[in-house]
């Protein structure tokens, strides 16, 4: 454990890579928990290439939320608005498809930028206007859910287009889902030996190539799992797909870009940024603006999922991407959290409300369930804390 | 002399393996004024923490024996029913709560329950009028400039009825009049029998108060003396570890041309747009000087600095030339787009974002220079730099992805002046650069601005510290009350001349 520089590795206590891996592992490994509690519950049904297939697209819609949360909530805001814009924009995707019978494509890009414009709205009120975010969105929640139901006159939108229902209910071919394995893995094993390479030039210590080789292997066991689990069944759904892809994009943009160090700074101390010539009020709206935007994803892949646009669609979601991003280690104060962390919230929130369908248990104690595991989970970081 | 009051035996205290403390050993008789001196992390401040309950019993191995008893705290309550009483290095005020609010926190004067505000306030006057300080009792914190919520702090501190008061850094933002003051009270309170503790710096401040000083370097215990067998020079011989002769080490630089002109400069007070609080200032600035601005607390030097930098909330009107063109700052990152950088007085709630590492830190406002072709940051890159500034100002801190949080104050002054000289500026104001940092490090960074103004660069100096300002500045200007008073070229001033314009005489 002890390194050339002569401490060892625990002292950097509050290294960001090192607690940001901390608390994936105790997450990931909460996580297989759970599933194995299920599995066993259900006998073996959960784990089926079917049920794991049906859970991933059923965590999309909140994943896909809890990736700008996460970001609104580093910055030390909190955005309320993104369930019922996320039934406003389903809907507008549904009638601009049903009523008025533009194609599919076409009421997705409708509907995406009425995301994006009514996020930025949301964000300029708090940036420019200095209202609180807590009050601006729980605003946009009633305003956006009015809308909703005013335009839909309370009717359910259906049936969708073809090219509409692809994205929620397509899968990519085995032979497709094999390849994209294989291009992604051959990425991430470039980056860690260009990385590698990087550092070398430098003249910066490099991990031993060993951990690089496991980290390789890792990576081809679990994305290898991954895909023959989904093509034993119909193969990779195309919403996760979509999932995947802006995971990919976020998580570079949170960790690798200037965008999301000056995000995680403005979350720290909105003071010390501003002086560090910062532009917090730009970054405000750009990140509500992106909430928004992907609150409207959100709402075109449900409404294709479930073949229609409702008025009820996405009611609570907020606060299951909030829950989310909190149990995936996000800090409500500000400065702390991950894209990753939330996902995997996402799926332990999704993993409870499919297992406990699976045993037929009661819908109430998905409530009472998920509650609990959110404070247990807020317990044991704050807990652990503590003790440093 | 009478007995210890308190001993304090092979305290050893570590932070995830690193030892902050080891085996130190601290004695205080009753009723004396006990400096403790060292350098920065020598670990000062972690040992008062113990001593105040903020890392409990058990968190550190060692006895605590206060009054003839052994002390077990559990938290700070415990220490403040013991009767020890500290005044954080760092501010701990609620910013938002009112001064008097603040000052009775947690003991609020009361009947059933219901606070007494009255009686909280007209408590509250008598403290402050015991400090002189003429401030209303029910303004928030907030709207208070550093050195009146370090009096505030005090008075909080004073409210409590305490046999043993810890000082950390009392007067890192006072100026001498306020020190006085400050002095004045401890001796009064020496003579009511309160023990005192006192963390400094300022080496002329312990060597006139205190009488007992125990030195600490590298988290032992170096030693203890009674401060009437010790001169300065050989405490920080002690600190160190070595002899250092001359504090400022004065080296010849090339003044160039005009570089910056402040021209009818007024500053309106960001909460009631009708008082000034700079009024009507002009001064210049040439390429490679170091400009010295001085005055007492309140005087506007901050405000004044700050709204040049484009960081002030309230109002501005004047012109700013650069180069000899007019431009318009209207906030910082346009003022580090023109060259100026600022490292500001207020470095917990303006220099720092405590929770992110001393890396993240300081590249913060330089971290376009390191993006590459895919809009990424180069960590690699930014890395090699941030190394390189933690050697070059000898940053003590264990891995540069700790969070800054963790360093001890002197250390994190050095960080917000790496992220400021990562931005490569033409002219870096620095309000209070020195501010809590030890003896050896001001030597250091004095050097480093001999270095900036020798490569070019122009620097405006805000210090209330007097022999800094002489020592170091090219020229001085003097403010009293938002007006400049005067402007000394560096040659035979001395702090006499300057003390008597700061307080408006002349
Ligand atoms: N919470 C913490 N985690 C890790 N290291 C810490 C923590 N607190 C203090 N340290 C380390 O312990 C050492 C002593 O710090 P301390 O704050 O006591 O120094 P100090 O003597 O008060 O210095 P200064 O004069 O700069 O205030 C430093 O090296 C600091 O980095
Ligand atoms: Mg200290």
């Amino acid at each position: 454990m002890v390194n050339s520089k002569g401490f060892k590795e625990n002292d950097v206590s509050t290294n960001k890579k090192f607690t940001f891996n901390l608390k994936l592992y105790t997450m990931i490994i909460a996580l297989v928990g759970i599933w194995i509690i299920f599995a066993i519950a259900t006998k073996g049904d959960f784990l089926t290439s079917r049920n794991m297939s049906n859970l991933f697209r059923q965590m999309v819609s909140t994943a896909v939320l809890a990736i700008g949360m996460v970001f609104v909530i580093i910055a030390g805001q909190i955005d309320l608005s993104v369930g019922s814009l996320l039934g406003l924009t389903g809907g507008i995707a549904a009638i601009a498809n049903v009523w008025f019978h533009f194609n599919g494509i076409l009421s997705i890009i409708i509907a995406l930028a009425v995301g994006l414009i009514l996020g930025a709205w949301n964000g300029w009120w708090v940036a420019y206007k200095n209202v609180p975010s807590f009050i601006v969105t729980l605003a946009g929640m009633l305003v956006f859910r009015g809308i909703l139901i005013g335009i839909t006159n309370g009717y359910t939108i259906a049936p969708l287009s073809n090219d509409f229902q692809f994205i929620g209910q397509a899968y990519l071919t085995p032979v497709s889902g094999y390849l994209l394995g294989i291009i992604v893995l051959l990425v991430g094993a470039y980056t860690t030996y260009s990385q590698r390479k990087s550092k070398i030039k430098y003249g910066l210590e490099v991990s031993p190539s060993y951990l690089d080789i496991a980290k390789i292997i890792l990576m081809v066991v679990l994305i290898g799992l991954f895909v023959f689990t989904l093509n034993s069944y119909n193969g990779i759904p195309f919403s996760v797909l979509i999932l995947a892809i802006l995971a990919a994009i976020f998580t570079y943009i949170a960790s690798k870009t200037v965008f999301g160090r000056r995000v995680y700074a403005l979350g720290g101390n909105i003071e010390a940024a501003k002086l560090s010539g910062i532009n917090v009020k730009k970054i405000t709206l750009i990140l509500f603006a992106i909430n928004g935007l992907l609150a409207a994803v959100s709402g075109v892949v449900l409404t294709s999922t479930l073949n229609a646009g409702s008025t009820s669609a996405g009611q609570n979601a907020e606060l299951d991407a909030i829950a989310a991003c909190v149990i995936g280690g996000a800090s409500l104060s500000g400065g702390v959290g991950s894209v990753i962390g939330a996902i995997i919230g996402a799926l332990v929130m999704a993993s409870i409300n499919n297992g406990m369908s699976l045993l037929n248990s009661a819908p109430f104690w998905q409530y009472v369930v998920k509650g609990l595991i959110l404070l247990i989970a807020v317990y044991i970081d704050a807990a652990s804390k503590n003790k440093e | 002399m009478g007995d210890f009051i308190l001993e304090m035996k092979n305290i050893t205290k570590e932070f995830s393996g690193v030892k902050a403390l080891d085996n130190v050993n601290l004695k205080v008789k009753k009723g004396e004024i006990h400096g403790l001196c060292g350098e920065n992390g020598a670990g000062k401040s972690t040992l008062m923490k113990i001593l105040s309950g903020v890392y409990p019993h058990g968190t550190f191995s060692g006895e605590i024996i206060f009054d003839g008893r052994e002390l077990k705290l559990n938290n700070i309550k415990d220490a403040e029913d013991a009767g020890i009483g500290i005044i954080y290095q760092e501010l701990s005020l609620v910013k938002e709560l009112s001064v008097s609010e603040n000052i009775f926190i947690g003991n609020e004067p009361n009947k059933n329950g219901i606070i007494d505000f009255d009686r909280m306030y007209y408590e509250t006057k008598i403290l402050l009028d015991k400090l002189n300080l003429n401030i209303n009792p029910n303004v928030p914190v907030k709207n208070l400039g550093i050195g009146q919520q370090q009096l505030v702090e005090i008075a909080k501190a004073l409210s409590k009825n305490v046999s043993l008061l810890i000082l950390d850094e009392p007067t890192s933002s006072l100026t001498d009049a306020d020190v006085e003051i400050l002095f004045k009270i401890l001796r009064q309170l020496k003579d009511n029998g309160v023990t005192c503790i006192y963390i400094s710096h300022k080496l002329n401040e312990v060597m006139e108060i205190t009488d007992r000083i125990t030195v600490q370097r590298d988290g032992k215990t170096v030693g203890s003396e009674d401060t009437k067998n010790l001169t300065e020079s050989e405490i920080i011989k002690m600190m160190v570890g070595r002899e250092l002769t001359n504090l400022f080490p004065k080296e010849e630089h090339q003044i160039g041309k005009e570089i910056l002109e402040v021209k009818n400069f007024s500053v309106y007070d960001s909460k009631s747009s009708s008082k000034k609080i700079v009024d009507n200032v002009s001064f210049t600035l040439k390429e490679g000087e170091i400009l010295g601005i001085a005055g007492l607390i309140g005087a506007g030097r901050t405000e004044l600095v700050s709204s040049i930098f484009g960081s002030y909330q309230g109002k501005h009107e004047g012109e700013i030339y650069l180069e000899g063109k007019k431009i318009n700052i209207r906030n910082p990152d346009e003022a580090l787009n023109y060259g100026i950088a600022m490292v500001p007085e207020d470095r917990k709630g303006q220099g720092l974002i405590n929770i992110l590492s001393v890396r993240n830190n300081m590249t913060l406002s330089n971290i376009e220079s390191y993006k590459n072709n895919f809009g990424s940051v180069d960590e690699n890159k930014e890395i090699v730099d941030v190394k390189k500034y933690i050697e070059m100002l000898k940053i003590k801190v264990s891995h540069f992805d700790l969070a800054v949080k963790n360093l001890s104050g002197g250390n994190q002054q050095k960080v917000v002046l790496a992220k400021n000289l990562l931005r490569n500026p033409k002219i870096l104001i620095l309000d209070e650069p020195t501010r809590g940092i030890d003896v050896g490090a001001k030597y250091e960074i004095y050097k480093l601005i001999y270095e900036l103004v020798k490569s070019g660069i122009s620097i405006i100096m805000v210090s209330s510290e007097l022999p800094e300002v002489i020592g170091l500045s090219d020229r001085i200007v003097v403010m009293h009350e938002g007006k400049k008073k005067g402007e000394f070229v560096n040659k035979d001033v001395t702090q006499e001349m300057i003390m008597e314009c700061a307080i408006g005489g002349k």
